[in-house]
């Protein structure tokens, strides 16, 4: 399978979007349309993002006034902070950080430059490893007047790209002229990051939504979404045997509108890929969800990054596979409970693929999905414990039949891929 | 006493387990992990001194004062919701991740 090179890009009928834009902005484009607005007054804009409720777009929803205020408050202590926006996509499923990049930077560094405002950093990087992406973030860096930026520097860095690349600590080291690998908490980025500086890591998507929160306020912010999920999200769709998309959606959209609105029947779905690789695999109870963090979390899954893999032909056990193998090369290679625990679950899956697999090693993944939970540094070895057991609690009868080498589309060819369901996008001018 | 555990350093010798077990388990490959939060009271101290003096690879750190804001309100609010049950919300740990 090759990564698919072409993809639609579409806002939500109905919905003024927030991140989404068609054609070329520069940055006469952008400050005109009202970015970059002068920040006079910080403490009013953190109450704003604040009162927003808006959560990070990274795939932990973690909420952001709460980073905010820690990486200044610490920062106080400490002399000054650091702003990272993490534009390292490592999620091969996923499109839409490297999108904004490409095609609204200066979005992304308007949103950097208020949370720099907003934690008193001096020092900002762009951390990407998308070549077009940096390319895009220089030229609008280059076209910016610098009295806009307040003495604040920003600096794009890349790296090679790779899964754990993107992850926070693996950030920091690679900014400190380290490898962009893991490293074990504490410390965490907020104590001690870049030049051992208190550190705010941030999403670029998450940085993105902040100039309309600084416009607009808190309440327009809530306009679209749920309560407790509120605002709009970006979304990238793979599988089905459909193209690839794009989409700017409100929090709290019945996942059954998605798949009418992408083309797919509801009675051909078996399943999703959620989150990315991270959140593991659902059944079609997800025809029920709603698309904000709540529901998917009722379903032991997570919403992540919004990279949803629908699956209707390709087998789950095939599909978790690949997805295991993916997790047993793509690791960091640095601490044992994951390289082993990764390569043993990725064993077992591929012979229950081939019809090979026994009742212990079943028993064995089982045991390993729940033990290994949480015995990395990072989240690899949890999001591989994730797909397992998500695979064994979502298709049990699918898994027996596996057992008894009786799945007639892995007999026959059985789905492999180096990068399951990877979005690759066609670099155009 | 407070310790951390650098699971990347880790080499899997499993002296620590030996010295202080209920502290230090081991998965099916030999490689630690930390139980708790990493206080250690007390009457564990010297036991647990042993496993980190005894680690071959240095794994085990012990945690020094130096840090800054290790007390603050916002920065106890964020370690307690960054650092998810994994039993419950820790799907969406990928904070780490995609980022």
């Amino acid at each position: 399978m090759t990564a698919t090179t072409d993809f639609a890009v579409a806002v939500w009928p109905g919905l003024e979007p927030r991140l989404l834009r068609h054609g070329a902005e520069d940055y006469s484009g952008y400050r005109d349309s009202g970015g970059y607005r002068t920040l006079d007054d910080p403490d009013a804009l953190h109450n704003q993002v604040d009162l927003s409720g808006i959560l990070g777009r990274g795939g932990a929803a973690f909420p952001l006034a709460v980073k905010l205020k820690t990486v200044r408050t610490n920062g106080r202590a400490a002399g000054g902070a650091v702003v990272v926006a993490n534009g390292e996509e490592g999620e091969p499923a996923s499109i839409k950080d490297r999108w904004l990049l490409r095609h609204r930077p200066h979005l992304v560094l308007d949103g950097l430059r208020l949370a720099a405002r907003l934690v008193s950093a001096d020092r900002a990087y762009v951390y990407v490893s998308d070549g077009a992406a940096a390319e895009a973030v220089r030229s609008a860096l280059a076209e910016i007047d610098g009295d806009i930026l307040d003495g604040l520097t920003i600096t794009v860095r890349t790296v090679e790209p790779g899964y754990v690349a993107g992850e926070e600590t693996a950030a920091v080291r690679a900014l400190n002229g380290g490898p962009a690998k893991p490293t074990d908490k504490p410390p965490r980025p907020f104590d001690e990051g870049v030049g051992r500086l208190p550190t705010m890591v941030s999403n670029v998507e998450t940085l993105a939504l902040i100039p309309f929160i600084h416009r607009h306020g808190a309440e327009a912010f809530r306009a679209q979404g749920t309560s407790t999920s509120p605002g709009t999200f970006l979304a990238t769709i793979t599988g089905a045997g459909r193209p690839p998309a794009l989409y700017e959606l409100p929090h709290g959209l019945p996942f059954g509108e998605l798949l009418d609105f992408h083309g797919v029947p509801a009675d051909q779905v078996r399943g999703v890929l959620m989150g990315g690789y991270f959140a593991g695999l659902l059944n079609n109870d997800v025809l029920d969800i709603t698309l904000d963090h709540e529901s998917v979390r009722r379903l032991d899954s997570g919403l992540g990054c919004a990279a949803i893999t629908i699956l209707t032909e390709d087998c789950p056990v095939a599909v978790a596979a690949s997805v295991m193998a993916y997790f047993d090369r793509e690791n960091a290679g640095q601490c044992g409970s994951c390289f082993n625990g990764t390569a043993a679950m990725s064993a077992v899956t591929e012979a229950l693929r081939d019809g090979v697999a026994t009742n212990d090693d079943l028993a064995r993944l089982q045991r390993w999905s729940v033990v290994l939970r949480g015995r990395g540094a990072c989240a690899t070895l949890d999001a591989a414990t994730n797909v397992a057991a998500s695979l064994l609690t979502a298709f049990p009868q699918i898994v027996a039949r596996h057992l008894d080498n009786d799945c007639d589309a892995c007999r026959a060819a059985a789905f492999t891929a180096d990068r399951p369901y990877e979005i690759e996008a066609a670099v155009t001018a | 006493m407070k310790i951390r555990l650098d699971r990347t350093v880790c080499d899997g010798f499993g002296a620590c387990a030996k010295h202080a077990p209920e502290y230090f388990s081991l998965d099916d490959w030999g490689y630690a992990s930390l139980e708790g939060n990493g206080t250690i009271p007390e009457q564990d101290r010297a036991a647990v001194t042993r496993a980190l003096l005894d680690c071959p690879v240095h794994a085990i750190i012990e945690m020094g004062e130096h840090r800054p804001s290790r007390d603050g309100a916002a920065h106890s609010e964020l370690r307690d919701a960054q650092e998810p049950d994994p039993t419950t919300d820790g799907n969406e740990a990928i904070s780490e991740f995609v980022r």
